[in-house]
């Protein structure tokens, strides 16, 4: 039983890992504040779920547990708060996702 | 153990790439956004190293640290706006939304 | 291991404060100086010291920022620079890095348990605490009991500092002459948008009751009146953010502000005063009640609640003072 959860735990940890990694990445490398918003804000909710899941089952049913849960909840409630107050101040700014360059070799049906 | 290592590291290098995206990032929009990340991600280190240590009690920073990174995210949003606001219904010669 | 992270978690901090100098737009050097705050809390978190990492989360990273762009709001948005080398600064400054730096490798390592500085008072207190204040957390019976005084002058530092800002910017509705209807009403960028209302709104009873859990927890884990207050303080400065600056000022009227300000240091010295009536020296909590024991925990829940009153008014009040301005 605990070898289950051992692995459990160790494929929802570097599950987790892996996808903050690829958002920091992906906030790197991709061309527009959108985007990379896009990057940063799902991944990181896929990623937090994940590595606090996967630590949650290591813990056990305990009051460590309780505050993972919580931490959680508030981290699911936030950021997409966080990421929706940001992308609607950048739009009232005036930053609008027309303004990246499109790269010339692009074909016709695929420009915004 | 090792899974808890794992993580950390994960964790590690993107707190790295969210620096450097907060000081390169050629609009403030960006660095807001890379500080977001970085305190979310500064959350997940703490619990993970939390676990490593093997001191749980620890987790009552990180779930401090959640709720106030929304609240710093919200102030900056809010300033920032408002400035721009501001400059924008008084004709001054408002600064480019881009921070250098 | 520690030494691992802490190495990587120090560099980075040096790049972010290489980042904050160099930032001529002084948004984004705030910004930057939020990351450093909370490479601070996680480089003393890998330290094993919570408290502190807990308080430099909460007050560097979180209302330290916000108090940082509230002043920015009223002032140009770049840093003046001057195009001259000011030699005299420059060699000041290396020469002194370079002392501190030379200075450093007398330092004993990290953990040593021969280090002067775990053989005096350090045993002492780690074993009398069971026996005297019988609470788990050492760090709070330091600065609780053992260090009583020093705390005392803390919260009035604080208090000092909240005062220092009333005096140069004024507070609507306490001093300054400016009103509380003067304030402009609901103004903010943010009180016209659902989503960030709602999801605010759900959050400040539960930020509020976490800071009431670290403030009567301080005495188990990590935590204490001033992670308390300043966790509190950020509860109220969300709902200044969402609601606007005018209803968080109805909500708790500037003159209970100030009132309250001051309440929580006389709080504090309030039981120093009381142990001297009950014939006992300042602030020897002991008297309190029959069991000394029993007495020095009943000091130091009062004492703690003496400090987060305090600082969760101060840094309320100096929010208000900044946000209020120019409206």
């Amino acid at each position: 039983m605990q070898l289950w959860l051992d692995i459990l735990s160790w494929i929802l940890l570097s599950g987790g890992g892996l996808f903050v990694l690829i958002g920091g990445i992906g906030i790197i490398r991709l061309p527009d504040l959108y985007t990379r918003m896009h990057a940063a804000s799902l991944t990181d909710t896929m990623g937090t779920v994940m590595i606090l899941v996967g630590i949650m089952v290591q813990a056990g049913l305990s009051l460590a547990s309780f505050k993972l849960a919580a931490i959680t909840v508030f981290l699911l409630l936030t950021g997409p708060t966080a990421t929706y107050a940001l992308a609607n101040a950048a739009m009232l700014a005036g930053r609008h996702p027309k303004d990246v360059e499109m790269p010339p070799d692009l074909p016709e049906d695929l420009r915004l | 153990m090792g899974m808890y290592y794992v993580a950390a590291v994960a964790i590690f290098l993107t707190m790295i790439l969210a620096l450097a995206r907060a000081l390169l990032g050629p609009l403030v929009y960006d660095r807001v956004l890379a500080v977001n990340m970085f305190g979310t991600k500064t959350v997940l280190l703490l619990s993970v190293v939390a676990f490593l240590y093997g001191r749980p009690d620890f987790l009552d920073l990180a779930l401090a640290y959640a709720l106030i990174n929304f609240i710093g995210v919200l102030a900056v949003l809010q300033f920032f706006q408002n400035r721009r606001g501001e400059a924008l219904n008084s004709n001054i010669d408002t600064t480019p939304p881009d921070g250098h | 291991m520690t030494v691992l992270f802490g190495m990587f978690l120090l560099t980075l901090l040096v790049i972010s404060a290489i980042g904050i100098v160099r930032a001529r737009n002084l948004f984004v050097a705030v910004m930057l100086t939020g990351i450093f705050s909370l490479l601070m809390a996680a480089n003393f978190f890998i330290l094993d010291a919570a408290d502190v990492a807990l308080t430099e989360a909460a007050v560097g990273a979180g209302v330290s920022t916000v108090l940082l762009l509230g002043a920015l709001a009223l002032i140009p948005p770049n840093e003046n620079r001057s195009k001259r080398v000011r030699w005299l600064v420059v060699s000041v400054v290396t020469l002194t890095a370079i002392t501190l730096g030379y200075a450093t490798f007398e330092n004993p390592r990290l953990g040593d348990p021969e280090a002067p500085v775990h053989q005096h008072v350090a045993p002492w207190y780690l074993e009398q605490t069971p026996v005297l204040i019988d609470i788990p957390n050492v760090v709070t019976a330091v600065l609780g009991s053992y260090r009583g005084y020093d705390t005392l002058g803390e919260v009035l530092v604080v208090l000092t500092a909240g005062i220092g800002v009333l005096f140069l910017l004024g507070l609507p509705g306490a001093y300054g002459g400016r009103k509380t209807e003067d304030v402009a009403r609901g103004r903010t960028y943010l009180s016209h948008h659902l989503v960030p209302q709602v999801v605010g709104q759900l959050l400040i009873p539960f930020i509020i009751l976490f800071a009431l859990y670290v403030q009567f927890h301080g005495e188990y884990g990590p935590g204490g009146g001033f992670q308390a207050g300043a966790i509190f303080a950020a509860a109220l400065i969300l709902f200044a953010l969402i609601q606007g600056e005018r209803e968080a000022l109805t909500l708790i009227p500037p003159r209970v502000l100030v009132v309250l300000m001051a309440t929580g240091a006389l709080l504090y010295g309030s039981v120093g005063v009381l142990t001297m009536l009950l014939g006992a020296n300042f602030l020897e909590y002991g008297v309190l009640s029959s069991d000394p024991v029993k007495g020095q925990q009943w000091g130091i829940i009062l004492i703690e609640l003496g400090v987060g009153i305090s600082v969760a008014s101060v840094l309320l009040a100096i929010y208000h003072a900044f946000a209020a301005r120019g409206r």
